[in-house]
């Protein structure tokens, strides 16, 4: 059936509304979860639903994302909301046993709140997702992302029938820009505004871009949005091509992302054969039509130009601007590029009105954004908050606070673009100024929480590894200096560097930020600038040689069961069995494996 | 005298080749748009992508072999040398790495007896580090071909190395 009229769109949303069946279990399959095979335990439920006759009642939904990545795999069984959290394949016979057919609980499953130390039954109970608001994820999880179906229920494809009728594409660009939707890749540029600019260009063919290329380490939003609601990109990237005036998209994915890429192809397939993407959508004059360009990993394709560039084959190096993409972009034509998170909030913009998104969120900062909260911290997850929220409501009311009640040192955002926000800094609410103003930027969503043990020149040199490693060479400040400022904090780390090595960071540092040609080489020195000013003492300590590198033994503690001993890769551990065992710190090379091993935790950590 | 620049493909099997040919025959539109795609697709067949490979790619689509070259040594999943049987990819994100990725790493590169990105001497491993799989859940995490193994610690690896070493990599 072809869905060119606003009726038939109704019509299949009537048709698949609401719950199928008495009973909806829907399983994860996002990325997490998937990893720990939650695919056989789908199947392991289809198999037993139809065994025991229950397939009249239950309906298993294979959905994307349910967010609560740490807790995977999540199984939650509506219309109530029983919430099963790290399943096994054994679990799933009880799990039909007891629940689908005796109507009892499985409590053993159920979410145990860390803090109160109490079972919570109910997802919508748990402090994770409590403070959550949904814009960008409002589908994810609760749909199946392979029925086009399902997203026509939730009034998918509505904001596009809805545009091609009643809007010219200036009024779909100021209803944008009103809504002050923002680019959430990082920039945060107004996307109103960019897509006028693209539409005010003459030429004979325009592309819109998709930017999937979700290349910060610790991030995970977009391939999240995209496995779980594909349709929601698809639907939006048609309303941006109607408002800039181009009939031909393109989703630039990373082809690190191939279990995102399967959903996203069949979305397209199946727009495709309902005619929601191809000629004359919805019986306007508009053609629309969407390609995937798989990347072959480079971080640096998440800039635009070298994503471009990449588009056509080459090198992913960037470029100079102006000519900005939406003057000369994909192909020598005006292109439009916009981040996955942005464009999924438009159709939403489109049928709730740009008053209502911008209501949500905080002066000049309208809407929600998605962090993929990670690291030392007991909730980890997706989490979707409305601008303004703080740092202190998302690491330590829906993340729990990091585990085995160590203290929180800093929260990283912005990935290796980005730098850290402090304790003194936890209040501050999360929009595009107030970040701002404490130095530091929003960046795409990648939040690391750090915890009192861990070691900010350590990490500084992974993100400088991670930028001198990605680096693609054709500017030498970013080229040269990220790998000399490397150097610098492999020195300091080996205890072999001094006090001067401070000073020289701090110039590389500034003259990178400020002579580099693309965004990437401008903020690649950020992560070493911010823990350099929030933690200079830790600096200093390997800059003045006075920090501890060693492992230690707790002598009251030692049973002298020779286990760190054994287990020593540099035989550095004297001592005799029942007798005290001493660490020689000369030659120790503070692997941890002794710490990991001692059943009585007697070994002290540098 | 005359310089020999004769492309030797003998040591290169020759129906992959073929099935490469049909698939660059099948482009449509601009070759050069599909450089990157086609560089896949040899190395899902030949496994890697060895330079005499990557000359007949550029003599086929008709571009310099320089600039093949350029593209194959720019973007980090394609490899100019054999990969072992299994793939060991120990996930580098700032998650897996603030949950001790590191250590992880060094102890499978330990008992592999390699160095990153070359192929152990039995020709099992090739181990090397990756930027995020978007699993961080799980960190660290570690892959092997498409098997994934979350919550590692260092001390789990003898074990998991040990099965691929053994053969019996899927008993659990």
């Amino acid at each position: 059936m072809r869905i060119d009229t606003r009726e038939k769109l109704s019509e299949i949303k009537t048709a698949n509304s609401g719950h199928k069946k008495k009973v909806s279990l829907y399983v994860c399959t996002g990325t997490s979860c998937l990893s720990m095979s939650s695919d056989l335990l789908l199947e392991r439920f289809e198999i037993l639903i139809d065994e025991k006759n229950l397939d009249a009642d239950v309906e298993v939904v294979r959905t994307g994302c349910l967010r609560f990545c740490g807790q995977g795999p999540l199984v939650i069984i509506e219309p109530e909301g029983t919430t099963y959290t790290q399943i096994s394949l054994s679990d799933v016979d009880e799990i039909v046993e007891k629940h689908l057919i005796e109507d009892t609980r499985v409590e053993r499953l159920y979410y145990e709140d860390p803090k109160l130390q109490k079972k919570v039954p109910l997802a919508d109970e748990m402090d994770f997702y409590k403070k959550q608001k949904r814009i960008a994820l409002r589908n994810c999880g609760l749909i199946n992302p392979w029925r086009i179906e399902d997203y026509i229920a939730q009034d998918g494809y509505r904001a596009l029938a809805d545009v091609l009728e009643n809007y010219t594409p200036e009024d779909v660009c100021n209803t944008i820009e009103k809504s002050g939707l923002r680019g959430r890749g990082g920039g945060g540029f107004p996307t109103g505004k960019k897509w006028f600019f693209t539409l005010r260009e003459e030429s004979d063919e325009k592309y819109i871009i998709c930017n999937a290329d979700e290349g910060d380490p610790g991030a995970f939003m977009d391939r999240s949005l995209i496995e779980g609601d594909p349709h929601a990109l698809i639907e939006a990237m048609a309303i941006g091509g109607y408002a800039t005036g181009a009939t031909q998209g393109y989703i630039y994915i990373r082809a690190e992302y191939e279990v995102s890429i399967e959903p996203l192809r069949a979305a397209l397939s199946a727009a495709r054969s309902y005619g929601l993407l191809g000629s004359g959508l919805f019986q306007s004059g508009f053609d629309f039509d969407i390609e995937i360009k798989i990347g072959a990993g480079a971080f640096v394709c998440g800039e635009e130009t070298a994503l471009i560039h990449s588009m056509h084959g080459w090198r992913g190096e960037p470029r100079t601007k102006p000519p900005f993409p939406s003057q000369q972009g994909f192909r020598g034509r005006p292109s439009t590029v916009n981040n996955v998170e942005t464009f999924v909030n438009v159709p939403q913009i489109i049928l709730n009105g740009a008053e209502w998104f911008s209501s949500i969120g905080t002066e000049g900062s309208s809407g929600t954004k998605v962090f993929a909260l990670a690291g030392s911290v007991r909730n980890v997850g997706l989490v979707e908050v409305p601008m303004g929220t703080t740092f202190r409501d998302i690491v330590h009311v829906i993340g729990g606070g990091a585990p085995e009640g160590k203290a929180i040192k800093a929260v990283q955002i912005g990935g290796p673009s980005g730098g850290v926000i402090t304790e003194e800094h936890f209040d501050t609410p999360i929009d595009y100024y107030s970040l701002n103003d404490i130095g530091a930027m929003m960046g795409s969503g990648g939040m690391i929480v750090m915890d009192e043990d861990s070691d900010m020149v350590d990490i500084s040199k992974f993100y400088l590894d991670f930028t001198q490693e990605e680096s693609c060479g054709k500017c030498p400040p970013c080229r040269v200096g990220t790998k000399r400022m490397y150097e610098i904090l492999d020195r300091l780390l080996a205890m072999e560097g001094t006090p001067e090595d401070l000073e020289r960071l701090r110039t590389l540092g500034h003259n990178i930020q400020t002579a580099s040609l693309c965004g990437l080489g401008q903020s690649a020195p950020n992560p070493v600038m911010s823990t350099m000013q929030a933690f200079p003492e830790e600096y200093e300590a390997y800059a003045y040689r006075t920090k501890r590198t060693a492992y230690e033994i707790d002598l009251s503690l030692c049973i002298g069961c020779t286990k760190c001993k054994r287990v020593c890769p540099v035989d550095c551990i004297e001592g005799e069995l029942r007798g005290a065992h001493v660490i020689d710190p000369e030659s120790c090379i503070a692997c941890g494996a002794c710490h990991e091993v001692c059943p009585k935790d007697a070994i002290i950590e540098p | 005298m005359k310089k020999q620049d004769v492309l030797d493909t003998s040591n290169l099997d020759e129906q992959k080749l073929a099935e490469l040919d049909h698939r660059i025959e099948s482009i449509e539109g601009n070759v050069e748009e599909a450089l990157i795609d086609i560089l896949h697709q040899a190395q899902n067949l030949f496994g890697y992508l060895p330079y005499n490979l990557q000359r007949y790619v550029a003599k086929k689509l008709g571009l310099p072999s320089a600039k093949v070259n350029g593209v194959v040594t720019f973007y980090s999943l394609f490899s100019e040398r054999p990969r072992g049987k299994y793939t060991v990819s120990v996930c580098m994100g700032t998650a897996c790495f603030v949950k001790g990725a590191d250590k992880v790493l060094n102890r499978i590169l330990g008992l592999t007896g390699t160095e990153k990105n070359v192929m152990s001497e039995d020709g099992l491993f090739t181990v090397q580090d990756v930027r995020c799989i978007g699993a961080c859940g799980l960190a660290p995490v570690v892959t092997i071909n498409d098997k994934v193994y979350g919550n590692v610690k260092p001390s789990d690896v003898d074990d998991i190395i040990r099965r691929y070493k053994k053969g019996d990599e899927y008993a659990d």
